[in-house]
């Protein structure tokens, strides 16, 4: 069962109860910006995609490197709630994860 | 002007009938009910008009009622009590992703003595397919658990279903309906059921656990004699004719009250994406509480936000706050797969002013700009 609840601090981090990785998708286009919010708490990560999509062409990817679990559902979310497509998720190796995510408008 | 309390869903406040109960029994029920002197008889007998009349407001038995300490307390009982019952079926427990943290933590519980938990998804509403919910149960599933309604975002949950299906599998089925009850009606066809009195405007310190007759149940407590044998330790009995008192006259109130805290809900559920940029309201529009909404703004904190709103007078909650001992964001709104930061919670006590609902919405949208500007976004 996945839930920690609200979880105490001495709990597994929660990267370790997620599902393997899915590999990138075949023909996966590279990012062409790649920002980093490792170590930044919701909604700041949220913050620095919606502020800096706007720097890649429409049809482009943007990732965002994120450790806080909250941005596994926020990130997939805010993509739905503006209409912008959320391509996949890589796990890193350094925990964490990165969301890519392509400009639809 | 001042601000509003807007936390009902946390905590009712005591309703008039319950304080005058709870006062005058502290002084007529303080004896041991187990004792047979004449001011322990009292306390025995005032203890069971009190159940008797929750169990009125049930439509249950008064000896199917037993009294907990909270909802918390009703939920464990009732849930490892059930399990423990039922250990020769089976050891397969099924909840849905978005039950309460009690009924979450039982579930751990089970799982860390050996047992199997199976979870139950929900859309993006916060609702769970009765059809998914049926497909979980298996032929040696002990115990099914679904909520009558969520606590954060107020969705109803599919009971009548569940229960349907629960009963052609014969499964008994725990209905945690600390929310709804004395608001929506009692849902029908559970073995057991477990509420809360400090959310129906009881004092705090009350649960209830309902056992309906024929359900096996076992105490997973060492044994005690209180309660029928189902919750251990000396009752709190004028807490209890409080809550009794209480749920009495809060169900009388809420025949009108609940269509009135619901259309200052709608509003609410209306306005705030109006006046608020980049919001989303959250959970089911029609199948949910009355007195509950829930929304979520983007790029602000929900901590931040709920401080500012208590600046401003307002008392609200959130699913959201990321303090330094809640690493996790809400495993209900992570369940329904929306937005989790910025989120708040307005649950509508009895007597609410639409005055008071009207300020609240005034202020909204400037805290919210404040605090986005201060966080520096530019208007994505
Ligand atoms: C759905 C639900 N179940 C159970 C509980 C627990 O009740 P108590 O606060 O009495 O322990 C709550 C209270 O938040 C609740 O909302």
């Amino acid at each position: 069962m996945r839930f920690r609840g609200r979880s105490r601090k001495d709990e597994a981090p929660p990267q370790d109860t997620v599902p393997p990785p899915p590999a990138a998708p075949p023909g996966a286009t590279p990012p062409l910006l790649v920002i980093d919010a490792l170590g930044r708490k919701c909604p700041i990560p949220i913050i620095m995609l919606a502020e800096r999509i706007r720097e890649i062409p429409v049809g482009q990817i943007i990732a965002v490197l994120a450790d806080d679990p909250a941005a596994h559902t926020d990130i997939p979310a805010w993509c739905r709630m503006k209409s912008q497509e959320f391509v996949w998720e890589e796990t890193l190796p350094q925990g964490g994860w990165g969301f890519h995510v392509r400009r639809s408008y | 002007m001042s601000g509003g309390y807007f936390d009902a869903a946390s905590a009712e406040p005591l309703h008039p009938a319950g304080r005058s109960a709870l006062i005058s029994a502290l002084d007529s029920a303080w004896a041991d009910p187990a004792r047979l002197y004449g001011a322990a008889r009292s306390a025995r007998l005032e203890l069971d008009r009190a159940r008797a009349r929750v169990a009125a407001v049930l439509g249950v038995r008064a000896d199917e009622v037993a009294f907990t300490t909270s909802g918390t307390q009703a939920a464990h009982l009732g849930i490892l009590g059930s399990l423990r019952s039922r250990r020769r079926v089976g050891r397969h427990l099924v909840v849905s992703a978005v039950e309460h943290s009690s009924v979450l933590h039982a579930a751990e519980a089970h799982e860390r003595d050996g047992g199997e938990t199976t979870v139950v998804g929900v859309d993006e509403t916060g609702r769970v397919d009765p059809a998914e919910f049926a497909a979980a149960l298996r032929p040696d599933t002990a115990l099914a658990c679904l909520q009558s309604a969520n606590h954060e975002v107020g969705t109803l949950q599919p009971v009548a279903e569940a229960a349907e299906a629960c009963r052609a599998a014969k499964i008994p089925l725990l209905v945690d309906a600390a929310q709804s009850i004395g608001r929506t009606p009692v849902p029908d066809g559970w073995s057991l059921l477990t509420a809360s009195a400090h959310k129906w405007g009881g004092p705090p310190g009350v649960g209830v656990l309902v056992v309906r007759k024929g359900t096996r149940w076992r105490s997973p407590m060492p044994d005690d004699e209180r309660e029928g044998r189902r919750v251990p330790g000396f009752e709190n009995v004028p807490a209890i004719v409080g809550a009794a008192a209480a749920l009495e006259a809060f169900a009388a109130d809420m025949s009108e009250e609940a269509a009135r805290l619901s259309e200052l809900v709608t509003m609410i559920r209306e306005r705030v994406p109006a006046t608020v940029p980049d919001v989303q309201v959250v959970g089911d529009p029609v199948r949910r509480l009355p007195h509950l909404v829930t929304f979520s703004c983007l790029y602000v904190e929900g901590e931040a936000l709920l401080t500012e709103l208590d600046r401003l007078g307002f008392a609200v909650s959130s699913g959201s706050s990321c303090t330094a001992d809640t690493l996790r964001p809400s495993h209900v709104l992570e369940a329904m797969g929306v937005i989790t930061h910025g989120n708040v919670r307005v649950s509508l006590p009895r007597g609410a002013e639409p005055s008071a609902v009207e300020r609240f919405l005034a202020v909204l949208p400037d805290a919210v700009a404040r605090l986005r500007a201060a966080a520096g976004v530019t208007g994505a």
